[in-house]
């Protein structure tokens, strides 16, 4: 009896959800990698990977294919368990993230059934994105210090170091986002930002927030490790920093995870400040087609917003130098978190005097 | 102490003005630069496709010149091997005898003729100082090897094909 209360297509809905988007957000990652080493060569006057298939399409599967060929090298003096720890957290955290962006609007059956978009539609959950984000730094953290490498240790402590940093300035410009909201629930942040025009002002919430977004990118780009704030594996200085001594998939894990990261933080900066799955006129659309057809747009509209946020990050990491370790701890307490309390100040006293 | 050019420019160490602290402006200057390069024409030459031409003086691979009946120019005189100055070449000489008029142009010619790729550096001195016309600088370079046995070149590995041997 016990097996027939539960709700089995429930579970069933969930888990191709949960499969659906984890294969996307792999794939995405994938040919992240492809698409970060096209623009790399763009932007040089390049041509990039052109070999492997039509446009070195293929070009990610066969590096997937040589990491997983590769020896698995565990130096002598490393801590296995923490050695072999290291990576997987780092993937396990990254594909976590994933739980509680909304892909698109629900969908109802005629059957009166609903079907949400969203694997976890829970009411914290820009805080558990906070929270498995944090746990990241742990992935890399343990590989630098399991490595028993100084270059290793140097990177993992810069990595600890600079998301403590930048994770304040990003909380506190978020706070400000979510006194306009008054919700942490992301699918609600979401549906607050319907359409694109209302009451004569942007729905999105960049148009109400573009200092809170200026931060909060700004600390994104730190939290991902990306260039201007790639410290953590800088190439020049620490060998590869962190993943000095990985190799075979579990370096492939690292910067795999780091893509998913990218994928994940993107998605989340677009649902936050660009309106998730909303669009221009979206109402009208709405009423014009099927529920399933309108839902899919939307599911587009977040995908092709996701890839230009991750377009963006690229541009900026082939145009800007790495930060010295001096400027990017100046920036982060002395100019971020500084302006992101004034944020936070003016937004309250915004809420306060004039909205009400 | 008088400037040997005019294009000393003198490093400004002033601190960074607001403008520049904000450093945003300045990234989207830049990223204007990075993009705008996205749609310039690649400088990639993809290379076992396309071929960038040599330059008209360029100096690779020697060959060994036949004349136009197929006979060997070449006649060990030996004057390569002297101009050479990283003396990569070294001949024997041998005479013709009767019935090999058809292989060789003149009385005498190499019976062997060596040169050390690994020693040659391509100066085009040997071509220079050949009075047959035999030595040639080509337009080929030497190709990778595993040996340093295989970067002797033998006088079969220098001749140019005979025009008149059908194969």
């Amino acid at each position: 009896m016990l097996l027939l209360t539960i709700d089995w297509s429930f579970i069933i809905e969930k888990l191709i959800l949960i499969s659906v988007i984890l294969g996307a957000s792999l794939g995405v990652a994938t040919y992240a990698t492809w698409g970060e080493r096209k623009v790399a060569a763009w932007m040089q006057d390049r041509k990039g990977p052109s070999r492997a298939g039509p446009f070195g399409l293929l070009q990610p599967i066969a590096d997937g294919i040589k990491l997983f060929f590769k020896e698995e090298i565990i130096p002598t003096d490393a801590n296995r368990f923490l050695f072999i720890l290291g990576p997987s957290l780092a993937m396990l955290t990254a594909c976590m993230a994933s739980a509680v962006v909304p892909w698109g609007p629900s969908i109802e059956l005629e059957s009166g059934r609903v079907i949400a978009l969203q694997v976890a539609d829970i009411n914290i959950g820009i805080l558990y994105v906070f929270g498995v984000v944090s746990v990241g730094v742990y992935g890399i953290m343990l590989g630098g210090w399991a490595s028993n490498n100084k270059y290793s240790l140097m990177g993992s402590v810069r990595a600890a170091s600079q998301a403590i940093s930048y994770e304040l300035a990003m909380g506190i410009s978020l706070i400000a986002l979510l006194m306009m909201t008054g919700t942490l629930s992301l699918a609600e942040i979401v549906n607050q930002q319907h359409g694109f025009w209302e009451n004569g002002w942007f729905t999105w919430n960049v148009a109400k927030q573009p200092l809170g977004f200026i931060i909060f990118l700004v600390c994104a780009f730190a939290e991902l490790n990306r260039a201007p704030f790639d410290l953590p594996e800088a190439e020049s200085e620490l060998v590869a920093g962190y993943h000095t001594e990985y190799s075979s998939m579990k370096l492939g894990f690292y910067l795999f995870a780091e893509y998913v990261n990218l994928f994940i933080s993107s998605a989340i900066l677009i649902t936050l400040f660009f309106g998730g799955y909303n669009f221009p006129f979206m109402d009208q659309v709405a009423g014009s087609v099927s529920p399933i057809v309108f839902s899919a747009i939307c599911v587009l509209v977040l995908m092709t917003k996701t890839i230009m946020m991750i377009l963006f990050f690229m541009f900026i990491r082939w145009t800007i130098p790495r930060f010295r370790y001096d400027q990017l701890m100046n920036l982060g307490w002395k100019s971020l978190i500084p302006l992101a309390l004034v944020n936070m100040l003016i937004t309250g006293a915004i809420i306060i005097w004039v909205l009400n | 102490m008088q400037e040997l050019t005019n294009k000393r420019v003198a490093v400004d160490r002033k601190p960074m003005t607001f403008m520049e602290r904000l450093y945003i402006p300045t990234i989207i200057k830049g990223l204007f630069i990075t993009v705008g390069h996205i749609f310039k024409k690649p400088a990639t030459i993809s290379y076992p496709e396309q071929q960038r031409p040599f330059s008209p003086v360029f100096r690779g691979l020697h060959i060994l010149n036949r004349d136009e009946q197929g006979r060997e120019k070449c006649t060990a005189c030996g004057l390569c091997a002297l101009s050479c100055p990283a003396e990569a070449i070294t001949m024997e000489a041998a005479e013709r005898v009767k019935g090999e008029e058809h292989l060789y142009k003149e009385e005498k010619y190499a019976a062997k003729y060596e040169i050390n790729m690994l020693r040659c550096i391509f100066c085009g001195l040997c071509e220079e100082a050949c009075p047959k016309d035999a030595i040639y600088l080509s337009e080929t370079v030497a190709q990778a090897n595993y040996s340093r046995k295989s970067f002797i070149y033998n006088k079969e590995d220098l001749l140019i094909p005979n025009p008149n041997e059908t194969h």
